[in-house]
């Protein structure tokens, strides 16, 4: 298994700032004395609440069932990494009070690896998704999240420091890392990105938001481990639609079809249904199908279907169930790490 | 496994080190240039920075003399630890000591390399004292308190890591609180991680029983376990110590060269579905269970913190030394209830023996047949060469045979100890302070005690002799033989408790030369613990005299008796006396209050008048006549 990965590090240092930046630091270490509630220790506690547990499917397979998440607003919508973890009947939600929530999936975005949960609460502490300038390379950081599964119970979230060491982007070549976001990241020198890490916070030490911290990434060939954030500017938008409900909902109510698509009129035979959720892998496409002309390939994992997240082979013939044989078909894949759109039109 | 001792070979995952230091060079490189090149920024911020920075380096400074590089006897491998007392006594990992056998070597920042012996070790929360040898003027650490700790303090770890310290300097990590009162599973019974603290300082494989400071640089911690899953053993930004708080519970019985262990409430608990701590399971014969605590009860508070999730009650429990008697809160149908509860230990003796002796899962035991190797005596003038240049780096490999001997003088093998020198040590050192103030004493005398109980104006009499405990109130005379059995009088839970723990005491002072006397010279010394709930600890010394088992309480500074218990049927609970306000009667001196209890309602309270401790059997007086 040979992968290749590129990280364009624009190492591009900023002196002044980071002297600034270490200046910040020592009089944060200042303010860090004997009494109780120095500004230090109340922001690191105030940044802390902001961050929550999450906790849902895994657990085999090298697969943790657990990961960190956001809290983006008042009433509960939480930011996350989207992971095998949500694909669970019940994703619980775990606040730094220790308070527990049964979350809902309002909706994900596959390409950016981000989902937007849901908990029934109201007046929570949260992060302001307004702009905040771009952070300069040397900024001081502040990791929160739920890293190994340390913090059980009604523990808080772990926190770690760092400085910001790159603003680049992450391209993969032929990527296989299992990592499916494309773009911009920062780079911190803390060892943020480990298992349970990803949908945590990176903050710099105003308590401001700057990125989601993103899944364990790994280069085999120098065996370097990247610690990254998402930065939040590249996840603005997308949440926005996803909190106006616009994208990917993951239930709807499905409308009956007198001549709906089906899978084998499609030309798609997926892997034996033998689980309560099996996944809709593509075992064999038949040959000139609307499956075989659309580009469809054996191993593909059907993860969309026209802005609906499929997480059952059951979900997918449903959803075909409510779509007229006359309209074409938006259809997404996971092949390896890659996202491919794909579009299906019957002759 | 996630401990970390450290083996003397090249680290898997160098290449990740080298990478992350790149950056860390290209980073931090630039901001020494800097502060030198730009301008000068206003000047009371400068100076708020510059004291700052001297601060720091003062507290790291000070930080590092007391730290040591634990090595074994023929180089194999090795961590860190700290020193608490000017005579050495010092803190390390049990799994750095567990494959030393019961001596070691330990280097300090001086450049010299100090033999160190072997005294307790705690398996189960993986913690060992050992005492460097040489000196009575170490330099130690000031113990902090690690219970007032917050998330985001600043902290640096101070220790031997990868065995860097190969010329005795050791290597500092700073990094903030990550997580305070995080609980890390033991592996099967043992190296449990209860209420540990995570830090983001870089702790590595042989960091393992090096001190975590806080940023004035007082001992918060001894680290030594670190989360690793996929990245080889390096850190990956997640290190845990061992509470300071956790570790002064338990030095006491550590410097009592036991293997000692941990406490467990003797019951099980689950969370309910409104997340209550309730008891699923309990022992019918365990203190909790006579204290009242049921199948079903909510536990509220254990030793003064709350209990809200079963983990709280794991990290409480964890951090608390085995027969330690603690405050419990609890609800029930009444409401809530306060008593107090002996804690059973985790494991038996012989379970904890077996557990100490095996081998630490996943590590080699010291190879028993290379010994004699040890004695090459080339092996030893090469070690010997590079002592005296002390200031040349310090080859690992000849860091092998020490011809010193000098440990020998501090270590006595006896089975179920981890070194028996300690126990007897500590044990003559309380009892010459208890008889020194309690005045020289009369072989075989009688001891003629008068006085009242609280709320009964009639004078009672207690005359102690050899096997025969006599005491009357009002004319009326009762005696206890010794000799019929002493436990059936543990069951009736009345006030004859008291005569019978003073003639057991009477008879436990006088016959220091004969066969029976002898017990009080050869207790075996518990370590520290808290009396009544209170954590003022105690001296403990524990006795079996015929059918009981009798622990003696002495104040950690008088030196004084402080309290008795006398243990009978293991389901009983034991007579309980309490001592204060002692005077001085012919030159002893002696309680003149004396509280008797069971359980945890006291029974009566005895106030002494007279006291003769000097009348012959021959002569024997009459109470009147014998007062002082």
């Amino acid at each position: 298994m040979i992968r290749i990965m590129t990280f364009s590090f624009s190492l591009c240092l900023a002196y002044q700032w980071l002297l600034i930046s270490m200046l910040s630091f020592e009089i944060a270490v200042a303010a860090d004395g004997d009494s109780k509630a120095t500004p230090w220790l109340a922001l690191v506690r105030n940044v802390q609440e902001k961050v929550v547990k999450i906790y849902g499917a895994g657990g085999v397979a090298r697969l943790e069932s657990y990961q960190s998440g956001i809290l983006i607003s008042a009433d509960g919508h939480i930011l996350t990494s989207w992971s095998t973890v949500l694909d669970a009947d019940t994703v619980t939600v775990v606040t730094t009070q220790g308070q527990r929530f049964e979350a809902k999936l309002l909706g994900m975005d596959p390409r950016l690896e981000i989902a937007l949960l849901k908990i029934e609460a109201t007046d929570l502490p949260h992060f302001s998704m307004q702009e905040h300038p771009k952070p300069d390379v040397g900024t001081r950081v502040l990791a929160i999240t739920n890293l190994f599964g340390i913090a059980t119970g009604n523990e808080a979230p772990s926190v770690q420091k760092g400085n910001l060491l790159a603003y680049s982007d992450l391209k993969e070549r032929r990527g296989r890392s299992g990592v499916i976001y494309q773009g911009p990241i920062y780079v911190v020198d803390a060892m943020t990105n480990n298992p349970g890490a990803a949908g945590g916070a990176l903050t710099d030490w105003n308590g401001n938001l700057l990125g989601m911290v993103g899944k364990e990434l790994r280069d085999p060939q120098s065996n370097f481990w990247l610690n990254y954030a998402i930065p939040i500017a590249e996840l603005r938008a997308p949440i926005a639609a996803l909190m106006e409900g616009k994208a990917l909902a993951a239930t709807n109510v499905m409308p009956q079809i007198e001549q709906p698509h089906d899978l084998i009129d499609l030309g798609i035979i997926l892997v034996p249904d033998v689980l309560n959720k099996t996944p809709a892998y593509i075992d064999r496409v038949l040959p000139n199908s609307a499956a075989s002309r659309g580009g469809l390939a054996v191993d593909d994992l059907v993860i969309m279907l026209n802005d609906q997240r499929i997480d059952s082979q059951s979900r997918l013939r449903s959803l075909l169930q409510s779509i007229d044989r006359a309209d074409s078909l938006d259809i997404m894949v996971q092949r390896g790490s890659e996202i491919v759109p794909l579009k299906l039109r019957r002759e | 496994m996630n401990i970390l001792r450290a083996r003397p070979w090249i680290v898997p995952g160098l290449a990740i080190a080298t990478v992350l230091s790149l950056f860390d060079i290209s980073t931090y490189g630039q901001t020494e240039s800097a502060l030198t090149q730009t301008e000068p920024l206003d000047s009371n911020l400068e100076a708020v920075v510059q004291s700052i920075e001297q601060s720091r380096i003062k507290a790291i400074a000070s930080a590092i003399r007391p730290t040591v590089a634990v090595f074994g006897n023929g180089g194999e491998g090795g961590g860190s630890g700290v020193v608490i007392t000017p005579d050495g006594y010092a803190l390390t990992n049990f799994h750095v000591t567990s494959p030393f056998g019961n001596h070691m070597r330990c280097g300090m920042s001086d450049g010299k390399i100090y033999p160190a012996v072997l005294v307790g070790v705690d398996a189960t929360g993986d913690l060992a004292l050992i005492k460097l040898l040489g000196r009575n003027d170490f330099p130690v650490a000031t113990l902090g308190d690690s219970r007032q700790l917050q998330v985001g303090q600043w902290c640096f770890a101070v220790g031997n890591p990868f065995l860097l310290a190969t010329n005795l300097q050791p290597s500092v990590s700073f990094g903030i609180i990550s997580g305070i009162e995080r609980y890390q599973y033991p592996a099967g019974t043992i190296l449990e991680y209860a209420d540990c603290i995570q830090t983001d300082a870089a702790i590595n494989p042989g960091n393992s029983g090096g001190p975590l400071f806080n940023r004035e640089g007082e001992l918060i911690g001894i680290n030594g376990r670190a989360s690793f899953e996929k990245r080889g053993r390096v850190n990956v930004g997640v290190g845990y110590a061992i509470s300071i708080h956790q570790v002064k519970n338990f030095i006491g019985a550590l410097r009592s060269g036991r293997y000692v262990d941990h406490a467990t409430l003797g019951a099980t608990v689950s969370t309910d579905d409104a997340g209550r701590v309730r008891i699923s399971n309990i022992l019918n014969r365990s203190d909790a269970y006579r204290r009242g605590l049921r199948y079903g009860d909510e536990i509220a508070e254990i030793a003064g913190r709350s209990i809200r999730t079963t983990n709280e009650l794991k990290n409480v429990l964890g951090t608390l030394p085995s027969h330690w008697r603690v405050k419990v809160k609890y609800r029930n149908a009444d409401g809530l209830n306060e008593t107090l509860v002996r804690l059973d230990a985790v494991h038996s003796n012989e379970e904890l023996l077996e557990l100490v002796q095996g081998g630490l899962p996943g590590m080699a035991p010291e190879p028993k047949d290379q010994a004699p190797k040890k004695e090459d005596p080339k092996d030893q003038e090469k070690t010997e060469d590079n002592e005296d240049s002390k200031l040349k780096d310090v080859n690992l490999a000849d860091l092998s045979p020490k011809p010193s001997l000098e440990w020998k003088k501090w270590y006595i093998e006896k089975d179920g100890f981890a070194n028996y020198f300690f126990n007897q040590w500590e044990r003559q050192q309380i009892l010459s302070k208890y008889r020194e103030s309690f005045g020289t004493i009369s072989p075989n005398a009688v001891w003629q005690l008068s006085g009242k109980w609280v709320g009964d104006d009639r004078v009672v009499e207690l005359t102690l002799q050899d096997n025969k405990i006599e005491f009357s109130k009002g004319g009326l005379s009762q005696s206890i033989d010794p000799k019929q059995g002493i436990s059936k009088y543990i069951s009736k839970r009345n006030i004859e408790g008291l005569p019978l723990v003073l003639g057991l005491w009477r008879e436990l002072m006088l016959n220091t030369g004969n066969a029976k006397g002898n017990l009080l010279d050869n207790a075996l010394y518990l370590g520290t613990m808290p009396v009544l709930g209170n954590m003022t600890l105690h001296h403990v010394l524990e006795l079996q005299i015929s059918d009981t088992k009798m622990w003696a309480y002495f104040h950690p500074e008088n030196g004084q008796l402080a309290a008795i218990e006398l243990y009978g049927d293991e389901d009983d609970d034991p007579v309980e006396v309490y001592f204060d306000q002692p005077a001085t009667f012919q030159n002893h001196s002696f309680p003149t209050r004396m509280r008797l209890q069971f359980g945890v309602e006291p029974t009566a309270v005895f106030l002494l008048e007279q006291a003769n401790f000097a009348n012959t059997p021959a002569s024997e007086a009459k109470p009147e006549e014998s007062g002082s």
